[in-house]
């Protein structure tokens, strides 16, 4: 199948999710099963990345800027910068395209060769509303959510390497995230991370929806799912940084 | 009733339905059978909008299928109740939570009349008392009789049933059979079923029809198709030399050659 193929295919599975629920309340349901399943889900995960991002960027920074003629402010600035703009929206949700990612498109497989979709349509109920929007509604609320801890997670770490190996005070450290802050620049993360969590639940889900065959192909395309999302994330990170830097 | 004319299907080259028209009755069990392989899932499929026929009308009393909206469609598939192969259970939800799912989702019923009907229903497939097991705790024939309680919980007009004693032991087969039987009797239902079980063949078919190669070849009921002349009927329903000879000794008995009791024990 060619790309333009599944492009096309991609965007008539996004037009045909946008129709009207059946009962809003069994949809509303479905929505924050899937945000706790999504966000709660990948808190754990996120922690970890996030404190460790910043405690190896506090300390390769210092590494790399040791000199007598500049503050050690500027490790502050450096790490609060780079966790803002690239670690945190990118990193962490090319992470989650591999945890979230994959979940989705095994589950919506399975679901797929089973039955359990073609059994929703016999019922009357749009199965791309009901299996597909709800994640990616949850994904718009929840991934932003995260990648928000993760940045304060981040920058936290990088206090914590910095001030426990020696390198520089937490005084130093605070006084460091206070200069030259650009607002602008949790904007531009947002707008990554939206596009990102975008990604990272219709892409795995177009994977997971129109998978064919049996157990080998669930596999397939849940590797096939993460692998297009991070690339589209990668993709996207230089299209956006040429548009908004 | 479910009519439908001169329906076609192909997959690229392949030629699955080649003009088959059939009329489907209210109240009976309607067969569709035939070897694997032969069309009937992708006909049963076309029925219930699946699948998109190439050609034909397919009618649900009276009204075609294919010209319908996406709207009418929706509000007819409501009608429509549908037990899968493999059952379709939804495998996140316990057998209350799929049954109560369409009922969840349309209806304004409250919880105490949504859960007055699940019971209602899961004792009506003998399946009482395993509400809170998941479809992972349970065994196939619980699977295809929790499926028939959410296809019915809606009070259908249509029920179709894909294969429904694929995997089971003869006994539970003839026990989902029955089943099957007496809740399209019961709420006078049409019942569409794909089967290549002889025994349900038997059993519960009221209104056959053979498929092969994507072309009608046969149709009749279950006491017909003991003295048809059809071979490659035949072939496909006697099988087996037991079941040859049981029909054999049947034709017998039916022109006078032999009496019921010169029939061997099993026989009669």
């Amino acid at each position: 199948m060619t790309f333009l193929n599944h492009l096309g295919r991609y965007l008539l599975m996004l037009k045909g999710m946008m129709a009207k629920p059946e009962n809003g309340r069994v949809y509303w349901r479905e929505f924050m099963h899937q945000c706790n399943d999504i966000g709660i889900g990948s808190i754990g995960i996120v922690t970890i990345i996030s404190l460790f991002m910043g405690a190896v960027s506090a300390l390769q920074t210092s590494y790399q800027l040791s000199s007598p003629i500049l503050s050690k402010t500027i490790i502050a600035q450096i790490v609060r910068d780079t966790v803002i703009l690239e670690f945190s929206p990118t990193l962490v949700c090319i992470v989650l395209a591999g945890v979230v990612g994959s979940k989705i498109a095994s589950e919506l497989g399975n679901m797929r060769v089973s039955e359990q979709i073609d059994a929703l349509e016999i019922m009357g109920i749009n199965s791309k509303t009901y299996l597909v929007l709800p994640k990616i509604v949850a994904a718009l609320v929840t991934i932003p959510m995260l990648v928000i801890i993760s940045m304060v997670l981040g920058i936290y770490g990088g206090r914590l390497a910095g001030t426990m190996s020696g390198i520089l005070s937490a005084e130093t450290y605070d006084r460091g995230l206070m200069l030259r802050f650009v607002p602008y620049n949790i904007f531009f993360a947002m707008v990554k991370t939206y596009a990102f969590a975008f990604v990272i639940s219709s892409i795995p889900a177009y994977f997971g929806y129109y998978v064919k065959g049996g157990a080998l192909e669930i596999g397939r395309s849940s590797t096939t799912a993460v692998v297009a999302s991070c690339v589209t994330i990668l993709f996207l990170d230089y299209i956006l940084a040429a548009i908004f830097l | 009733m479910i009519a439908f004319k001169n329906i076609h299907k192909r997959f690229e080259e392949k030629v699955v339905l080649d003009g088959v028209s059939h009329v489907m009755e209210t109240g009976k069990t309607n067969l569709i059978i035939g070897i694997s392989g032969s069309g009937k899932t992708v006909l049963q499929k076309c029925l219930v909008g699946l699948l998109e026929p190439d050609e034909g009308e397919i009618l649900y009393d009276g009204i075609d299928f294919r010209h319908m909206s996406m709207e009418e469609r929706k509000l007819l598939r409501r009608d429509i109740g549908m037990l899968f192969q493999g059952s379709a259970l939804f495998d996140s939800m316990t057998v209350q939570e799929n049954v109560k799912f369409p009922l969840n989702m349309f209806t304004n019923d409250t919880h105490a009349q949504k859960m007055k009907r699940v019971d209602e229903v899961l004792e009506r497939v003998n399946l009482s008392g395993s509400n809170k097991k998941y479809p992972a705790e349970i065994s196939g024939g619980m699977k295809k009789r929790v499926g028939i309680a959410r296809a019915i919980v809606l009070n259908p007009k249509y029920l179709f049933c894909d294969e429904p004693n694929s995997g089971l032991d003869p006994q539970t087969s003839m026990l989902i059979d029955q089943l099957i039987k007496e809740l399209t009797t019961e709420y006078n239902i049409t019942t569409v079923i794909n089967t290549h079980d002889m025994n349900s063949v038997m059993e519960i078919g009221d209104n056959i029809l053979y498929l092969v190669n994507g072309k009608m070849e046969w149709t009749g009921n279950r006491k017909e198709i003991i003295y048809s002349k059809n071979k490659s009927l035949n072939d496909f329903i006697f099988a087996s030399e037991f079941l040859q000879d049981a029909k054999d000794l049947r034709m017998m008995e039916a022109s006078g050659k032999i009496s019921e009791k010169d029939l061997p024990e099993n026989q009669k």
